[in-house]
Order: structure tokens, then sequence, then C-alpha cells
């Protein structure tokens, strides 16, 4: 095939997918259904890889179907699918908007050695060590946390702009919404990794994708058997080299009429540019072995790196500060355990399994969804833990686990989520202000769906918590609502392995319904 | 600054003035209030919400003696938790409804609705029904999710709450009206009219911090009061409140409240749920502080049975 409507349909067809993937993770109402979700999220290879060594069901065979596409039709994965690597299509764009130079490419070496080191690593380390690699490069993943990191504020402040005209109008069709932000450490890596493949796209085309991403190069292994691949016709062939100065992928050697089949990312840029039409996309024929050629690089410094660090500071200038009790609380909180969210069935398994991607931390209503630092150690940076402190976790709510792309989060039903212990709460007396202040509070035992947290007499007329860990869930709402500080009078401890707590039982109120008015 | 400071503290010398009128006297200044009527509370008991509240305002010389044309009005129920009608943790949103058509029936230009939940507030606003219903009655239903809708109000005279920040709709509409839902509660032993103000202040922790009962009754002090209190005691939480657990917390008492007076509402809101006014130390603070009457007995009262 030679038609200029291969390109037209690469381009129609991956601006759904990113405008998909766009929306799905910056839906800060929380308004896509989760079934259309989980469509986009089939195909992604390293999610549904780690899905289906989970379940070993049909239901997350996508990187099955994305390895027959691969090889049927070579590397098309990496321009319809992935999300990344639209979007560096996407950026190589502007970075030609900016000097026609990053826009002309030419081709190059392969980075042999680099590209099948971290494939071969990213395997090894996965068998021996943990996900964390693939965690680190896993293309979907880095996209989600673009998204969730950077861009979903950026949309929020935009929210907030319009939500502020509208309001001055007394419309409220939009709310404003706080932008609480991560803590700072947090952006680290994916700040690098924003730096690092926005400098590389916007220059170098899909640089990334062929040195890089272990998806990419293995895909690419796949390409080298497809049945479909870009063949010169070199009876057409004029040498002009146009093609090659095309290609983001710098796969094509016209001298040599061989294009790199394994770096060849199907973006058929070059049957449009051929004006002699000599390349096609059709079933494969013997090729000559490749030639190197080199050609002249350029480094381009992204200007908008200052506002990409400035971001999270926007985002934290934005939480405002609660005042403090005229007391400070004294007795340190003793966690031995961070609370992981909802579907995680034990802390072990979860940090397995978990790429980081980030949907759930954006995903989640409340918020209560933070990306790890430490919590889990080194290699469970990033997965999502739950942050008390920033907010709970709502009863009537299961999105985490419905979303979750690599059933690092497995599905739980709303009365099954309602009865799983995430963790248990602690009550700390010498903490509480009806023990300190001797005045009422409660905010606690108000906020407590099962009444884990309620309250027995205490001094005088007050009344002070206890707790009944059994019927507790773990939800967080209790510490996130206590007012003490530094530390909280209640807390929860998160369960390492997660365990079904108890259904909380309640008996017919006693009081009769009057027919007096008691007055 | 200065001499707002100076006016700010005459109104509140003002306010203490009037705590220091007798009884009788204090009544006098609520007959110079627009919203005057013959009862200062009339209780209902046995109808449906809307019935009750159709004969109630009825009483009280109808909407329209609280609600000018061209007015705007803020409705404020209690929104703050996320479980169904039912289970009687926020206000009736049949209730809430017919409410709103009163208001633009008497002329209101503009009926707003809003609280600021406990829990998600998504969820408040759309699984209590009040979203819904209020919408469905032509009414704004508002964030209140965000410190950014909030502003910086002085209370003169409060003992622990000097200042909070209240929704802005709070100060820009010109009726205010309370539709709090009686229920039990953890640690004031009751929500009702006085509590459910924590629901128009952004930092609720402060309260729970620095004396809870003191800063319910502190807030009354601030200008901005409710033209009338609606309780609905339709279904009521006797216990496990303010949040509840499940359906047996609940009492279907078919009843409502329609007051001028929160404090008195809040007194007898008491009686109905069975807890004695001292208990719930707010009600005696209100009532020293010179906020209303919590002395029923001196009150008019219109009871009426359906």
């Amino acid at each position: 095939m030679r038609s200029p409507f291969l390109r037209s349909f690469r381009i129609f067809f991956s601006a759904l997918v990113l405008i998909g993937f766009f929306i799905v993770f910056s839906d800060f109402k929380n308004i896509i259904p989760t079934k259309y979700i989980n469509i986009l999220l089939y195909f992604q290879f390293v999610p549904s890889v780690i899905k289906f060594y989970d379940l070993r069901s049909i239901a997350a065979a996508g990187f099955i179907a994305v390895i027959l596409l691969s090889l049927l039709s070579g590397r098309t994965y990496c321009s319809f699918l992935c999300p990344l690597g639209i979007g560096m299509d996407l950026f190589s764009r502007i970075g030609g908007l900016f000097k026609k130079k990053f826009r002309r490419f030419g081709f190059k070496k392969p980075h042999t050695i680099i590209r099948y080191s971290l494939l071969t690593a990213s395997v090894i380390v996965v068998f021996i060590w943990g996900i964390y690699m693939l965690t680190l490069l896993d293309p979907y993943s880095i996209f989600g946390r673009f998204m969730t990191y950077f861009a979903k504020p950026v949309v929020i402040l935009i929210n907030n702009f319009v939500a502020g005209i509208l309001h001055k109008f007394d419309v409220y069709t939009l709310d404003h919404i706080t932008i609480k932000g991560f803590q700072l450490l947090s952006y680290s890596v994916p700040a690098a990794f924003f730096i690092l493949i926005g400098t590389l796209s916007l220059t170098k085309g899909r640089l990334f994708c062929n040195m890089i991403c272990p998806v990419g190069t293995l895909l690419g292994l796949l390409s080298k058997v497809s049945f479909l691949r870009i063949q010169f016709d070199e009876s057409k062939c004029t040498r002009c080299g146009r093609c090659s100065v095309g290609c983001k992928s710098s796969c094509i050697d016209f001298l040599h009429y061989h294009v790199d089949v394994s770096r060849c990312v199907d973006c058929f840029n070059c049957i449009d540019i051929c004006p002699d039409k000599a390349l096609s996309y059709s079933p494969v024929k013997l090729k000559k072995k490749p030639h190197e050629t080199d050609l002249d690089k350029r480094k381009f410094v992204a200007g908008s790196i200052m506002l990409l660090l400035g971001l999270p500071q926007i985002a934290r200038s934005q939480e405002k500060t609660a005042p403090v009790p005229k007391k400070e609380s004294t007795v340190k909180e003793n966690k031995t355990s961070p609370v992981s969210p909802p579907g995680a069935g034990s802390i072990t398994d979860f940090n397995r399994n978990c790429t980081a991607c980030s949907l759930c931390i954006t995903t989640c209503p409340n918020g209560v969804l933070q990306p790890a630092l430490l919590q889990y150690g080194v290699t469970g940076i990033m997965q999502p833990v739950m942050d008390y402190h920033k907010s709970f976790c709502t009863f009537n709510c299961t999105k985490c686990t419905e979303v979750c792309p690599t059933y690092a989060l497995s599905p739980l039903a709303l009365e099954a989520k309602k009865l799983t212990q995430l963790g248990k709460v602690n009550f700390i007396k010498d903490n509480c202000i009806v023990k300190t202040e001797k005045t009422a509070c409660g905010a606690c035992s108000e906020s407590c769906p099962t009444k884990a947290v309620y309250m027995i007499p205490y001094e005088g007329n007050l009344l002070i918590p206890e707790t009944n860990v059994e019927i507790c869930i773990g939800c967080g709402h209790c510490e996130f609502a206590c007012p003490t500080r530094p530390y909280r009078a209640i807390y929860v401890d998160g369960n390492t392995v997660h365990q079904a707590a108890k259904k909380p039982e309640n008996e017919q109120s006693e009081m009769e319904k009057p027919v007096e008015f008691p007055f | 600054m200065r001499r707002r400071d100076f006016l700010k503290k005459s109104a509140g010398a003002g306010l203490a003035a009037g705590a220091a009128l007798s009884l009788g006297g204090y009544e006098k200044l609520w007959a110079s209030s627009p919203g005057s009527a013959k009862y200062d509370m009339v209780a209902l008991m046995g109808g449906q919400p809307e019935a009750m509240f159709d004969l109630g305002i009825q009483e009280l010389g109808g909407m329209g003696a609280f609600v000018q044309k061209g007015q705007k009005v803020l409705i404020k129920p209690n929104i703050g938790w996320d479980v169904i009608p039912e289970l009687a943790a926020n206000t009736n949103p049949l209730l809430i409804k017919r409410i709103i058509e009163h208001c633009f029936k008497a002329g209101a230009k503009e009926v707003y609705v809003f609280d600021h939940t406990c829990d998600n507030w998504v969820n408040c606003y759309k699984n209590s029904g009040i979203e819904k219903a209020a919408k469905g009655a032509g009414a704004k239903v508002v964030p209140a999710n965000s410190e950014n809708y909030y502003q910086q109000i002085e209370i003169p005279g409060g003992v622990k709450l000097k200042s909070a920040k209240v929704h802005e709709l709070l100060l820009s509409t010109d009726v205010f009206i309370n539709v709090p839902i009686l229920k039990d509660h953890n640690s004031t032993r009751m929500s009702c009219c006085l509590k459910n103000m924590m629901g128009v202040v952004w930092d609720r922790g402060y309260w729970h911090s620095n004396d809870l009962n003191q800063c319910i009754a502190d807030y009354g002090l601030f200008e901005k009061k409710p033209a009338l209190n609606i309780i609905d005691g339709y279904n009521v939480m006797v216990k496990h409140g303010p949040q509840g657990v499940s359906k047996e917390d609940v009492v279907q008492m078919k009843s409502q409240i329609i007051t001028t007076d929160w404090v008195a509402g809040d007194a007898a809101a008491a009686k109905m749920l069975g807890v004695e006014t001292e208990k719930i130390e707010y009600i005696p603070i209100a009532h020293k502080m010179g906020l209303g009457n919590m002395k029923l007995e001196t009150l008019n009262i219109k009871r009426i049975k359906m």
C-alpha cells in the first residue's frame, strides 16, 4: 500500500487514543465510566502482561493481541496505541515549529547495546528483584505519571480559572477544586523523565522508543519477522533521501534501500513524503544489509524546564494551612506499616504488581492516594499509598480497584470493600482534646462509617472515644478528622495483609415514635 | 480600619446589651424584625414533610413574611454525609424542595443551596437526593468544597470563636433559611439548628479543638442569622449520630418545627430526642449569651397534629 491514507489514518487514530488517555487521566470530575477506561487500558502492554500473570485469563490478554499485531504489522503499537509514543510525536512536531532541524532526522545507527541491555535488565530484574525497573521504564506508566503529576494540575488550574469567571456571573456549573499536590520529592522521578523524554522527543523524534523503552525494543524484535513492513521499490527510488530525513525513528537507510524494521514504528510518514512512490507498506520481501551513515546533531535546551519545576510549587501553594490548636499533642503515632489501597490484598503482592502508572491516584475522588516515597521501601517508590493526613477513603467507593490496569488493585465489590480492613485504628488518649483540653470533640467518631470509633462517658458531661478494632476498616476518616497537631490522637496502622472486618451489628432503637409533643 | 473596628465593637456591645435584656425585652427585639409573626414557634406532627411545611409556614404568615420580592435566599440543609435519605443523616430532600417552591412563590429572585460536607461532597449532594430535588425546584446548588468560596468574618463577643471563614453566599444573599435535620450527635449529643452552622464555615477542626460547645454558641453571635429555622424531624436518627450506621438508628417521628428562634428550636428538638437540654451544652451557653430563648414554657408555640 502506498496510499497517503495510511498516514492520515495513523494520525487520526492516534489522536483519538491520546485524547482518550488525556481525558481519562485528567477526568477530575470522574465522568468517564470505568468500562470505557478499561477498553483503553486493555491493550497497554506491560499492565496487560502483569494482569495476565495474575489472572491467566483472556480478560487480560491485551498484550497477546499486541504481540500478534506486531507479528503482522510491525511496531504499529508504538504509533497507534502507546500514549507516550503518540505524545512524543506531538512533541516532535512542536520541536519542528521551534527549529526545522529538529524535524530533519536522517539515518542513524541503532543503539543496539543500550536497548538490548535495558530490555534484558528489565526482564531479569522483574524476576529476581521486583517490578522496579519496569515501573520506571514502562511507557504507559511514564505517561500516566506525566498526566497525573503535571497535566492534571494544569487542567484543574484552567478549570478553576473558568469556574472563577462563571462564578462572577452566578453560574456554578464548574466548581473550584483545591490542588493538593504531592510531596515535593515525589516529583523528582517523573520530572527527570519529563526532561529526558521531553528533550529527546522535541529534538530527536522517537529516540527514546528506540534506545530506552523496553516495550519498543521487544516489539522491535518481533517486528524483525513481521509480515507487513515498509519496503523500497528500488526501480522507482531516485535516492533523494527525503524519506530518511523525515523518519523520526532514523531507521531508513535510503542509500541501501533498507528500513530497519526493529526501529520503524509504522508512522507512514515516509510513504507520504516519497515523491516517487518508491516506498510501500506491504508483505515482506528479502532485503539487503544496512549501512551506516552519520548526520550532525544539535542539542536543544527546553525553555519550559523552569515551568516544569515550578509547577509542583504552584500546585502546593494552593494548599492552605489550617490553624493549629493552642496546645500541641505530645505522643507520636506508632505506625508500623503503611496503608495500602483497597484491593491490594497484601503489601507484598501489591508492590510486586504495581507499575506506578498513577491512574488510581488521579482517579481517586477523595485524593487519599498519594505516591509513596519510601513507605514501601525503595522498590515501591511512586506506588500509591493511603495518606490519611491528606484525605480519607470514601466508604461508598471502589474506583481505584476498578481502573487498575495491572490488578495490583484487584476489583472489589462495594459490599466486600466495606468489610475489607486496610489497617487498624489506634487511639492515643494522651493526645485527645477531650483529655488534654477537657472539652468536647468527637471528630473521629462522627466520621467513622462503621462506628468502630464510638464515644463513652468521660469526666462530667464529656464523652471520649473508644475503639472496636474488629469492625474497623481502616478508611482513615478518623485520622483525617482528628484536629490535634503535630501528632494525631487517632490513626490507622496499615495491615501488611488486608483482613476481613466484622460487619457492624446494630440494634433497632428502643425509642418510641412520639404521639404527643414533649414540650 | 479603626473606625470599622469601632463599629464592629459597637455592634458587639449592642448585642451584649440585647443579651442583658430580660426575656420579655428579648421578645420585643424579634418583634421589630420583618419576619414577625403570631407565634415564636410552630411545631407539627403526623404529616408528610411538604404538607407539614405548607401548614406551618401559613401559621407564621406565609413565606412572604420572610422573603420579599426580588430577594436572594440561601437555604442551608444538612448534606453532611454520603448516605441515602432514609438513613436520616441529611435533611429530607422533599422538605428542601417545598421550601424552595415557597421562596419562589414569595417572589425570591434566586435560591441557593449548599453545605460544607464531611464526606466527599459530590457523593453527598447526589446520594442525599438534595441536589436533584433542589435543582428540580429551580434552586442553584452551589459547591462549598474549596476554601476559595469562603470569606473571613469577625465574631464580636465570641469567647473561643472570634473569627471564622464563612461561605460567601451567606454574606451576599438577603435571606438565610436554616434547615437542619434533628439528629443524635456523638459528642454534643444533638445536632440541630446551631450545630448546622458548622456547614457554613471552612475550618471545623478549629471548633473541635477549641471547645466545640462554646464555638457552636459563639458562632450564633455572627450578625447574619437565619430568618427561619425549619427543623426536619420526619425521620430522626436517635443514635450513632451524626452519620449513623443503618436504618436501625432511625425513628420515624413525622414531625417538624419552624421557628425564628434557633435556641428555642434546639431546646424543642432536644425534647423530641429525649435529651436533657442542659446536657447539650451549647444550648444553655447560647441562651445565656442572649442568642435565643431555651425556656419553651415562656414562648408562644403553636402545636399542630395532622
